[in-house]
Formats: C-alpha cells, sequence, structure tokens
C-alpha cells in the first residue's frame, strides 16, 4: 500500500493546511474547471518535440494553456518509440520547464573550487571566459587535453566544437557506467552493438526472460508497451532478480537469485540447451561458430552445480531452459541496459547473447530484429584535424575491447600520475551530474580540483555546478530546437524537437552556446549555420521534407530499404565478426587476451552484518536529473531502503523509520534514508532507487530527501576487457541512532 | 448509456503516468491527485504475489457522495458519472468522508474535487487522459450499454473485481484480476 499511502498522506496534508486559509471560496460559471476549459481552448496549437527526461526520447506535442505556459505534452501516435503513450516522466516534462530553481543566468566562479561563490554574468563575459582560457591550455598542452562529458541533445554541438579543435574525447557515461559491456559483448557474438532503443521484438516474442532487467521500473517506454503486448498474447515471462521486481509479479517463473551469481546460471542454462539438445540446430550449425568448444567449456556446468552458487532450484533450471527452447526463435534472453555490476559484466553479457544465438533469435521473428536507421546529410564543413593522441595513450594495454571514451577513464587522467605523459586540462560537461554519475566521488572532486577550467552546461543547479568554473544555463527541451532525432527502428524514422516556448530566464540553447565559443576559437566554419532553424531545414530538404512540414507533423516515417526485419529461411547472412560468423567462442576477445567463452568466478560476499547494496530505477524518475521535478516529486520525493523482514527484526527496524547507511570503508550516506521492511528482497542485500540525496541546496524541493547510492559506492570493480565500472560490489549496515540529527521531510 | 473503466490488475506495472496525466490534462495542484496507484502484496519470500492497480472515483450507481451533499453540488449526469459543481459546492467535505474510495480531496480553491472520467474528451470522442496516457495499455473505458464497446467486450472476456462491494456503492470501476 506504500504509494497510495503517499498519495493519501499529501492530500491530506496539503488539505489542512489549504482549508484553514481558504476563507473565501471562488465560485466559478461552468461545472468545467480552469485546466478544462484551456484544454479545450487550446486544442488550437501544438508544437512537435521529443522528450529529453530520459534517453528514449519519445516525441510528442507540447500543449499550452489559454495564457500561452506550457501546460502538457502528450505522445506523438505515428512515433515508434511511444505510440502516443510518453512514460510518467515524459508526461511530467512540463515540471522542468516550470522548475523554479531552474538555473536562470551565466555565473562565473568567485572564490575557490566547491565554494559555492558565484557571481553572475553576461553571455559575453562567460563566452570570452571560456575561450581565453580554452586557448591557453590548448596552446600549453595540447586541444587533446579538453574533454567533454554528455548525457543530453546539446552535447551534440560541444561535441563538434572539440573535434573542430583537434580533442577526440567525448565521453558519455551511458558506456562505461551503463551499456557499455553489452554493446561489447554483443558485437564480440553478433558483429552488432545494440544501441538504442534496443531492436528486440518484444510486442511477439513467446517468451521473455528478465536478467538484469527491470522492466516496468525502468521505463523504456516502447520496451514496456511491448511487454504489455506480449502478456496480453500469454507469453511466457521469466524474471530473475534477488528483488521481487514489478515483472517479477508479471512473471510465471520468479528466480530469486543470489545476487552475484547470474554468470553462473546462464551457464547452467546454455549447458541444459545442449545436453538436452535444445538448441536451434539448423541456426547453430548455418550461422555460429565454436559450438563445439562451447559444449565442452559448458559440460560440467549443470543445473545442480549452478544450485550450490545461485540458490536456484536445479528442477526451476530445467524448466525455464526447456521453455525457452519450447518458445524458440521467438524468445529474448533480455540483454539489459545498465549492466555493470561486478566487473565481468562483458562476459556475463556473452553468456546472454550466447544464449541467444543457441535459441535463434538473433534475426527472428519474436527475437531480435535488424534495425533501419534514417541516413541524414550532416551540414557541410572542413575536415576535423587529426588528434595527436588519445586517452588510449595514457591507458596501455588496458581495456582493449573499449570502443568508446571511457568517463572514467578521462577522470582518472585528470590526475597527475607518474605513469601518464598528459593530463586533462578541461572539462564540459553537458546534461550529466558527474557527481551522482560516476562512482567513487572522492577521486571525481580529486579529479576536478586539478582542472584548469570546469564548465558545467545544464539546466538545474546539480551537484556538478556548484564545482564548476562556469555555469551556462541551458533552457530546457521545450524551449529549443535540436538535432532531428533518428535513432534506428523497424522503421526509419525522423523526429523533430521545435521550441513551443520562449525560453525562461536568461537560458539560452546549447548550438547557441558552441557556436558562440566556436566564433571566438576560430573555428566558426563548422557551424555553417547560423541557426538550428536554419541548419534544419536545410538538412531536411535534403531528404524532401521541409522544417514547415515537420513541424505540422512532428515525426515522419520512412519506408525500409530492404523488407528484412528479420532473417529469410536459409538467408546467408554474413556477420561482422572475424569468423564471418555468430561467434559462440569469441575470436576478438581471444585475440585481445580474454577467456574467449564466459567462466564464472565467484565475488566477494558481504563481511558480517552487513548486506550487498543494490539499486534501480523508479518508473516515475531519470537518474538524479529529475528528483527536483515539480511533477515527478509529487509522486515520489525521496527513496527507501528496502529491507527484508529478517534483516529488519534483528536490526530493530520499522518501516518509516530513518536510519543512516555505512559502507564497507566506513562511507556513511550523507543524509538518512527511510526504511521499507519489505518481503519483496532477500535478506542478503539492500536496495534503493537511484538519483536521491541531492547534496545541492539550491535543489530546494530535493535537497538531503533520500539517501544517494553513488555516494557509498566507493568500491569500484573495473572490468578489464572494455573499462566499465562495475557498481554493485559495495556492502552496507546499518546505523539506527540518529543523535538528534534532523530530518529534511 | 453507462460509463465504467476497467483497469488490467496483470498488465498495469503502477508508474503514475495516470496521474501525472490527469493532473497535466485537469489542471490539479501539486500535491493533490483524482487517481493514484496501490500497490497490494501478499506472502513471504519467496512465495510472494503483487497487485497493482490504479484507482479513481467508482461513478458509483449508488453513489454516497451525491446523497448526502447538502448543496446538490455532488451530482449524476448522463452516463452516470459523478460531477461536482464547483459554483454549488461549499466545501463542507460531507462526500469526502462518505466515499469508502477516499476518491475526493479538497481543492486549495475552496471546492471539493476528483475524478470526471475526463467528460470534457470523452464528449469529443477522446478516452480520459489516463486511459490514452499508460504505457500498458491497462485501462479500458467506455459505455457499457454498447455490447461492443472496449469494456463491455474486455469484461465479458475476462474475470473482474470491483473494490468494497459489500458497501453497496455498485461501482463502476472493474479491475480485471
Amino acid at each position: 500500500m506504500a504509494t497510495r499511502r503517499q498519495f493519501i498522506r499529501i492530500s491530506a496534508m496539503g488539505a489542512g493546511a489549504v482549508m484553514a486559509g481558504a476563507a473565501g471560496i471562488r465560485l466559478f460559471g461552468s461545472g468545467l474547471t480552469d485546466g478544462q476549459k484551456a484544454t479545450l481552448a487550446a486544442l488550437t496549437g501544438r508544437t512537435p518535440t521529443y522528450c529529453e527526461v530520459c534517453f528514449w526520447k519519445c516525441a510528442g506535442w507540447v500543449y499550452k494553456d489559454d495564457k500561452g505556459s506550457i501546460q502538457k505534452i502528450i505522445g506523438n501516435n505515428e512515433d515508434l518509440n511511444c505510440n502516443g503513450r510518453l512514460c510518467p516522466r515524459g508526461t511530467g516534462g512540463v515540471g522542468m520547464y516550470h522548475d523554479e530553481d531552474r538555473l536562470r543566468k551565466p555565473l562565473i566562479r568567485t572564490e575557490e573550487r566547491g565554494k559555492q561563490s558565484f557571481r553572475e554574468a553576461t553571455w559575453e563575459e562567460a563566452f570570452d571566459y571560456i575561450a581565453e582560457k580554452i586557448k591557453v591550455i590548448s596552446a600549453e598542452h595540447g586541444p587533446e587535453c579538453i574533454a567533454l562529458f554528455t548525457h543530453g541533445s546539446g552535447g551534440k554541438y560541444f561535441s563538434t566544437l572539440l573535434r573542430a579543435l583537434g580533442s577526440p574525447h567525448i565521453a558519455a557515461p551511458s558506456y562505461a557506467q551503463c551499456r557499455g559491456p553489452r554493446e561489447v559483448a554483443f558485437q564480440a557474438t553478433f558483429g552488432e552493438a545494440l544501441e538504442s532503443p534496443e531492436p528486440l521484438d518484444i510486442r511477439d516474442t513467446r517468451c521473455l526472460v528478465l536478467i538484469g532487467s527491470h522492466l516496468g521500473e525502468n521505463m523504456h517506454n516502447g520496451q514496456v508497451q511491448e511487454m504489455s503486448d506480449a502478456i496480453d498474447k500469454g507469453a511466457t515471462i521469466i524474471t530473475v532478480d534477488p528483488r521481487f521486481s514489478t515483472a517479477a509479479g508479471k512473471s510465471k517463473y520468479w528466480l530469486p537469485i543470489k545476487p552475484a551469481t547470474d554468470l553462473a546460471l546462464l551457464l547452467a542454462w546454455i549447458n541444459v540447451i545442449i545436453t538436452e539438445e535444445l538448441y536451434d540446430k539448423p541456426y547453430v550449425e548455418k550461422y555460429t561458430y565454436g559450438f563445439e568448444y562451447l559444449k565442452e567449456h559448458v559440460k560440467n556446468m549443470t543445473p545442480e552445480w549452478a544450485y550450490g552458487i545461485t540458490t536456484i532450484d536445479p528442477t526451476v533450471i530445467r524448466e525455464t531452459a526447456r521453455e525457452m527452447a519450447d518458445a524458440s526463435p521467438a524468445v529474448i534472453v533480455h540483454p539489459g541496459r545498465h549492466v555493470t555490476w561486478y566487473g565481468d559484466d562483458t562476459q556475463r553479457l556473452r553468456a546472454v547473447a550466447i544464449l541467444n544465438a543457441l535459441l535463434g533469435s538473433w534475426g527472428r521473428r519474436g527475437g531480435f530484429f535488424r534495425t533501419e536507421t534514417f541516413e541524414l546529410p550532416e551540414p557541410p564543413h572542413p575536415a576535423y584535424p587529426t588528434p595527436k593522441r588519445t586517452w588510449r595513450t595514457e591507458f596501455p594495454d588496458l581495456y582493449k575491447l573499449a570502443d568508446s571514451v571511457l568517463a572514467n577513464g578521462v577522470c582518472d587522467a585528470t590526475v597527475p600520475d607518474p605513469s601518464r605523459s598528459c593530463k586533462f586540462q578541461a572539462w564540459i560537461v553537458n546534461g550529466t551530474n558527474l557527481m551522482e554519475t560516476l562512482p567513487n566521488q572522492a577521486n571525481t572532486l580529486k579529479a576536478i580540483q586539478e582542472l584548469q577550467l570546469l564548465v558545467v552546461v545544464d539546466t538545474m543547479p546539480m551537484e556538478i555546478t556548484g564545482w564548476a568554473d562556469v555555469v551556462l544555463p541551458e533552457c530546457t527541451y521545450l524551449e529549443r530546437y535540436d538535432d532531428l532525432r533518428i535513432g534506428p527502428h523497424r522503421k526509419p524514422q525522423i523526429a523533430l524537437r521545435a521550441p513551443a516556448a520562449e525560453p525562461l530566464h536568461d537560458t539560452k540553447p546549447a548550438f547557441y552556446m558552441a557556436r558562440e565559443l566556436a566564433k571566438r576559437l576560430g573555428v566558426i566554419e563548422y557551424f555553417p549555420f547560423g541557426t538550428m532553424e536554419e541548419q534544419l531545414d536545410w538538412q531536411l530538404k535534403q531528404v524532401g521534407s521541409s522544417l514547415e512540414e515537420m513541424k505540422r507533423i512532428g515525426v515522419k516515417t520512412f519506408d525500409r530499404t530492404a523488407d528484412n526485419l528479420f532473417f529469410y529461411p536459409d538467408e546467408d547472412v554474413e556477420f561482422y565478426t572475424a569468423t564471418g560468423k555468430i561467434e559462440l567462442y569469441s575470436t576478438a576477445l581471444e585475440g585481445a587476451g580474454f577467456d574467449p567463452l564466459p567462466k564464472y568466478t565467484p565475488h566477494e560476499e558481504p563481511p558480517a552484518g552487513f548486506y550487498r547494496l543494490n539499486y534501480g530505477r523508479a518508473p516515475m524518475h531519470t537518474f538524479s536529473r529529475t528528483a527536483n521535478n515539480p511533477n515527478l516529486t509529487d509522486l515520489m520525493d525521496e527513496n527507501s531502503v528496502w529491507v527484508n523482514p529478517r534483516v529488519a527484526k534483528e536490526w530493530g527496524l520499522s518501516t518509516g523509520q530513518y536510519v543512516h547507511l555505512v559502507n564497507q570503508d566506513g562511507k556513511k550516506s550523507e543524509f538518512p534514508i527511510r526504511v521499507r521492511v519489505t518481503e519483496r528482497i532477500r535478506w542478503d542485500s539492500v536496495y534503493m532507487v537511484h538519483g536521491f540525496g541531492h547534496q545541492e541546496k539550491k535543489l530546494r524541493r530535493s535537497y538531503g530527501k533520500g539517501a544517494s547510492d553513488t555516494n557509498l559506492i566507493t568500491k569500484v570493480l573495473v572490468d578489464p576487457i572494455m573499462g566499465g565500472t562495475g557498481m554493485r560490489g559495495n556492502f552496507v549496515t546499518f546505523i539506527t541512532d540518529l543523535a538528534g540529527e534532523e530530518v529534511v521531510s | 448509456m453507462r460509463y465504467a473503466m476497467a483497469v488490467d490488475t496483470k498488465k498495469c506495472v503502477g508508474c503514475s503516468d495516470c496521474v501525472v496525466a490527469c493532473q497535466t490534462e485537469n489542471n490539479v495542484p501539486i500535491g493533490y491527485c483524482r487517481d493514484w496507484v496501490v500497490e497490494v502484496m501478499d506472502g513471504t519470500y519467496p512465495q510472494l504475489e503483487i497487485e497493482l492497480r490504479s484507482e479513481r472515483c467508482n461513478h458509483c450507481n449508488n453513489a454516497p457522495c451525491v446523497r448526502c451533499c447538502p448543496t446538490g453540488a455532488s451530482h449524476i449526469v448522463d452516463g452516470g458519472i459523478v460531477l461536482v459543481k464547483p459554483n454549488k459546492c461549499i466545501g463542507c467535505g460531507a462526500c469526502i468522508a462518505s466515499c469508502p474510495y477516499d476518491a475526493r480531496y479538497p481543492h486549495p480553491k475552496g471546492y471539493v474535487d476528483k475524478c470526471t472520467f475526463c467528460i470534457h474528451r470523452v464528449k469529443q470522442g477522446m478516452k480520459p487522459a489516463c486511459v490514452a496516457v499508460c504505457p500498458t495499455k491497462c485501462m479500458y473505458f467506455g459505455d457499457l450499454d454498447d455490447p461492443n464497446s472496449d469494456i463491455s467486450v474486455i469484461l465479458k472476456k475476462r474475470k473482474s473485481k470491483t473494490l468494497i462491494p459489500e458497501a453497496g456503492t455498485q461501482p463502476q470501476l472493474y479491475f480485471l484480476i
């Protein structure tokens, strides 16, 4: 009843306060409320957008009320990412615009870093300051010493700026802190990364295996919708999770696995599928490489072997393997998304990929489809200068299969080290709150203190903005144009984001900022168009559309160039691997000196009195980005720590009580967190939703509410294959005596 | 004509999109809600069951809120939708106390507010905002008197329940189980 209670509590509290003050009752002439009148009036004008509250980028329409203020956002029916239905965050995106804590003016730091003393500046001043610093750094250390961290549409323009200056260092935490291991594993197996949105044909699957995905709590919109379609069609869902997730509640089988042992279960499934000859024989024969090696490799990895590791009943392991085989090839062993857990993540995801290959689901209906992405011409510009060195130079022989810049790698290489020839001197950070994104906050702060320049571009005052030298306030996605969305899907599509309102306060779009800096740094030729409008219109006209048309329709769908969503029967397929086959046995991993077949290695267990710290998502929040959004905070304004009743009894904990958490390295949560005693969690771990416990006081609605998991992740298990930062190897215990500490609630 | 709604508990993931969509559609002030999500959990680890459902006004056939309203602000319109006339409401709160579903709240402007089944949208041939937005498509809305409506079809096909039927309110919000 937790959610219901919350809403009752909110309603009741508000009611008391308001009724007392509402002596005069306002009367209205009709049965319709203000909002409904506004809705009816506003139907005349709507502006297309695609969402920026998360990375799914659903396309929608922005409606305004009769006063011209943004009132609601509704999904675009044509959009394949959302099918006309936004998720709670997309619907609540209006809160990003209305949030009164938004950044309002460019800021320049006045005292030492981290003291949070800034003065307001004009845009001219801010740009001149940054350009001057960048010139000096480029001249002294080379442009390669400037790095960009990005997790937002605006990153595109700063990326152009950096490349124009000669730096290849564009890092997205979405790689090494999130889906990187998965991309490397699928690349090694099928010769292709999965990208976003993932090409999963969930709507037509007959069996969906969720291992490391709490779909429904992570609102990856299209996938949540298709899971619902699959439920309607009677698909079997198998969920592997130490926690009874929402998806587990919809599943025929829930496998309450002991944390950190997933790879053993995957290998046991592979064992059953091979020993019982349940695999798709013609498919495996035609398309795969290394089956005999795999067979030999897993021969002793029986369900009985896995039982002792995972605590999952061998009968259930066999039964679920057979369910998958029965559904084959319309079966998906879900690849997950946030997969940086234990440092052997690429190998775990390799096992997922291998399992899918044995079941013949890659390229098959109800499995994985072949995407198509629209080809859009880029604005013409001179070739980028060739960088003289890259981050790789600084990490010889490490993370050989990483194919993107590691955010944590840039961070590490910012701290001077005798083993490195160069260090990073300047960071530009766009739309990512690095303090909550990168594990080991102490290390991030150490790196920041070494910088000559830290520029933060955001719409909100996040923890990272407090450490900046210059803060550039970006207007929200509802107030700007951005590049067209051209993500991969079943059909090629383009989606337009146009401003529904003028930017509030003194905020600007990232395109403008990057272009102004390019002017000052002598690389304006990389920004041939003066405005995004001109650029978009030029691009659209190259492909037979126009800005005018896109403003009218928002999303445009094109035909596929070939009718090949799935493999044809007996189609000859060339995979982009060294052998041209699906590599069950990975020659790429072998070549780089890693295990060509995944092996289970035990991970560290929590010491006595400690519990493994697991974290995840709530459907109404994205990372730490939305914690201050008035509409979404209304639904969930703090996180809680889930504790099994047996553990609660031992510690004398009850639901609603505040405790501190302290980890194995003695790191204590910055703020107390509420306890939720629930049977939905195992006794060897605790769980919390990521993104709370904000330490930035300017976030008035979220400051001090709940605890930050990132804060407690001081131990990082790095994946030697690609440098991903495993974050599930931390253990916490409780401090129940708050010693009179005031709780923000 | 008899409007009703059904929520499929097998598909609802409790994301609360229905709540935000209702708030932005109907200008429900922050801190208040006309619909909400309930999570009911049963069992002991690892034998567990969970039911998630989106709740709102049940638009009862026998509505205690309408009966107890001293001014006639609470009333029933065509199609059985229970509405409140803000200009007639004195904010006494008797309806709030009488509702077994806790579906009403005192609006800060002084009147009592609740779900309207988005009658302003329904009149234009649209679905209520919560139904239209739901990413899991777990909500069905329509006219029970029309045997071909979404709601009639799904209620015929699936097992369903109502909440607190013993209160005798004859609720018109169904839950597919």
